[in-house]
């Protein structure tokens, strides 16, 4: 997982609540073994004006021209700004794995589904939950400001917005720190708790055996 | 102190060690693997040079991708036309092949979608906890077991270390009470309950079902309820144990026998919550209010009864709601005001994790009997959950049933409720559909999906579009030359 530190990035809006895990990648690019090469068919659907399948050269595709990521001031944008609810639907990686491709790192939004919240930062993505009105004043302010950048501080929890606004954000401390260091979870479950999953899987077996095929 | 909830029970027997800050690891008793999410984290095992920490805990089988067609399933996994899809199919094969994980192969009578098969099997029993890279798994919960559904990440981490880290959720519990009408079934239950508290009402909760309406239920019906838990936002949704959960675990191939039998049904008998267990929130149903569904949207929330009409934007709470529901409006292609029995449909779908069990093909085949589906549509399709589910169909003849009125009677999978396969809605056609999400494109680009029962999908089918099957003359007589 990469290291997430401080990080100055353009903002996208995505207005629209309930976006779920099928408009952010379509079931037809779920069928690769891969972790890679998501990105060309983030927002698959909304994106391009024909259907995508897997295998294309999506260069070549009609492009909607009014879907907000084809729009040339938000190109090379780092930062999604989001409405509520954001990633709902079903558990596939492949979404997170699909905005980390694109070049996103951070989302913001009121509120985002639990599934989708926990695939991110497993990939690296910093989501950060706002409330409403805070995130209507972003959506605003990106829209009426071209190049609208965000400065994120992890460390500190922190956003400096340009007009030197500072926003404070929480997050879970576990999550702060595997972000800040890149570690991958197994390793740390392993090297830490090898010991006390042996010893409960022990009590375990002992009072429900049923519960192991081989008892 | 107060008493535990059912989830609390669940959580302090599995917690293998917390974090200062609520983060916690929870052993994992059972794993349910399947042909999309697993490839990567196979590889990632594979990469890092780990082995699976206790091979008997996972169980796989192919289910999103496969084909539902006799002709396609009979050459197994070489049969499979798209490569894409076979490869992945394929994958799954070598990887449980090489781990020696259990696995029921393409043609193996018990393949089927993984959140049948496991209660099926008897493989989801009372009290564990299950995991699958499927958000669908909050299904098991109906047997008062904790089900997460997960992503690659946390199936590599399962894989790895049989834990997952977790913190504690909050307790909701919603209360349907009383007697359900004739025809109104689990499905409704659910949908009226998305429709009250919303797609995200149930974040960061654990869903407790509770109340006369749904003990009244069979395993089936609260397998359908806790299915879509996750349409309320909630990944984890659950039912209490009682006799009902017993009588379906007992003899089933993998419950335990004999003396072990009896020792574990006295430890599920206490897989309840407690009389005075506090819920932090709580929302409260009216059985014989509800009213047959059907959603009219591209959100699960979005839906009404039958004899209600579309919405108007107008009425919207909020500017982004309003914008969600014209939104939704325009993709559907329906206008505010619209009576829903007006929707012209053109294909029928009833299958899926939700509503694919013997009792749901039943219900429908109770609808068909006799009648012909009308020829404004242009597919109706029958697709099993399971091979077993398949089979018993087969051995009651509803496949009879539902041939002669001119379904097609498919092969177990998860087919058109995502549309891996080659089943799928063209741009623009209306389906009634058993399955659970009403998502743009979710059963083909451009498709419009509407979530029903699988009684109101069957009669869907026989009229071309949806009308009331409370109002339905289930013994008409001269239905044939109608
Ligand atoms: S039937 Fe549909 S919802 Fe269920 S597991 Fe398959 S794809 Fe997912």
């Amino acid at each position: 997982m990469k290291k997430f530190e401080r990080l100055q990035g353009l903002v996208a809006p995505l207005d629209r609540a309930n976006v779920d895990t099928d408009l952010i990648i379509p079931k037809q690019f779920l069928k690769s073994i891969k972790r890679s090469g998501f990105g060309p068919n983030l927002f698959d659907e909304l994106r391009y004006l024909d259907e995508g399948y897997p295998g294309q050269d999506c260069a070549q595709r009609p492009r909607n021209p009014d879907f907000v990521l084809n729009q040339p001031r938000y190109e090379g944008a780092s930062v999604l700004l989001a409405r509520r609810n954001f990633g709902c639907g079903s558990s596939r990686e492949h979404a997170p794995w699909a905005l980390e491709d694109f070049g996103f790192r951070v989302i913001i939004a009121p509120s985002f589904a639990d599934i989708f919240f926990n695939n991110a930062f497993k990939n690296g993505l910093l989501l950060i939950t706002l409330d409403d009105d805070t995130v209507e004043q972003l959506f605003q302010a990106v829209e009426a400001t071209p190049g609208y950048r965000l400065d994120v501080d992890l460390s500190a929890q922190r956003i400096h917005r340009p007009d030197g606004d500072i926003i404070a954000f929480e997050v879970d401390p576990f999550r702060k720190y595997c972000l800040e260091n890149g570690l991958d979870d197994i390793g740390l479950t392993l090297t830490d708790n090898s010991e006390a999953i042996r010893e409960f899987e022990t009590r375990h077996r002992a009072a429900q055996p049923w519960l192991f095929r081989d008892a | 102190m107060a008493g535990r909830t059912l989830y609390d029970k669940l959580w302090q027997s599995h917690l293998v060690s917390s974090r200062e800050d609520g983060t916690s690891l929870i052993y994992i008793d059972r794993h349910l693997l399947h042909e999309v999410t697993s490839p990567q984290a196979f590889e990632g095992l594979r990469l890092a040079g780990r082995r699976p920490w206790r091979i008997d805990a996972n169980i796989a089988t192919a289910d999103h991708n496969v084909p539902t067609s006799a002709k396609e399933r009979s050459a197994g996994i070489a049969g499979i036309e798209d490569d894409v899809s076979r490869i992945q199919v394929q994958t799954l094969d070598d990887n449980t092949t090489s781990f020696g994980i259990e696995t029921f192969g393409i043609n193996d009578v018990r393949q089927g979608i993984v959140h049948i098969i496991g209660p099926e099997q008897g493989a989801t029993l009372p009290g564990m906890t299950v995991v699958c890279g499927d958000s669908h798994t909050a299904t098991h919960g109906a047997f008062g077991a904790l089900a997460h559904g997960i992503g690659t990440s946390e199936v590599e981490h399962v894989l790895a270390t049989q834990c997952l880290i977790q913190r504690k959720m909050k307790n909701m519990q919603v209360r349907v009470e009383g007697k359900l009408a004739p025809h109104v079934t689990a499905k409704d239950i659910v949908l009226a309950i998305i429709g009250r508290i919303g797609t995200a009402g149930g974040t960061g909760y654990a869903l407790e079902f509770a109340g006369s309406a749904i003990r009244d239920l069979s395993m089936e019906g609260r397998m359908t309820i806790c299915n879509m838990a996750i349409e309320g936002g909630a990944r984890v949704g659950l039912v209490g144990v009682d006799q009902t959960t017993i009588d379906y675990v007992a003899g089933r191939p993998f419950a335990p026998r004999g003396t072990q039998w009896d020792a574990a049904v006295e430890s599920w008998r206490e897989l309840v919550s407690d009389e005075d267990a506090v819920f932090d929130r709580v929302v409260t149903l009216d059985a014989a209010a509800i009213e047959p569904q059907v959603s009219w949207g591209t959100s699960p929330e979005m839906v009404v009864g039958v004899h209600e009409r579309v919405p108007d934007p107008a009425d919207a709470a909020d500017d982004t709601a309003r914008r969600g529901l014209e939104r939704a409006l325009e993709y559907m292609g329906l206008s505010a005001g619209q009576k829903m029995t007006d929707i012209r449909l053109d294909r029928v779908f009833i299958g899926s994790c939700t509503n694919a069990r013997i009792e749901d093909l039943r219900a429908a085949a109770a609808v068909v009997k006799g009648r012909r589906v009308a020829s404004s549509l242009k597919q109706a399709m029958v697709v099993p959950g399971s091979g077993l589910v398949k089979r018993q169909a087969e051995q009651e003849g509803l496949d009879r049933i539902f041939l002669d009125a001119g379904f097609e009677w498919r092969e177990a999978g998860c087919s058109m409720c995502l549309a891996m396969n080659a089943d799928r809605l063209g741009a623009g056609e209306h389906c009634a559909s058993t399955s659970n999400r009403n998502f743009e494109g979710r059963q083909g680009y451009g498709g419009r999906t509407h979530l029903v029962s699988p009684a109101m999908a069957a009669a869907a089918a026989i009229e071309g579009h949806f009308v009331d099957v409370r109002s339905y003359d289930y013994d008409r007589a001269d239905a044939m030359s109608a």
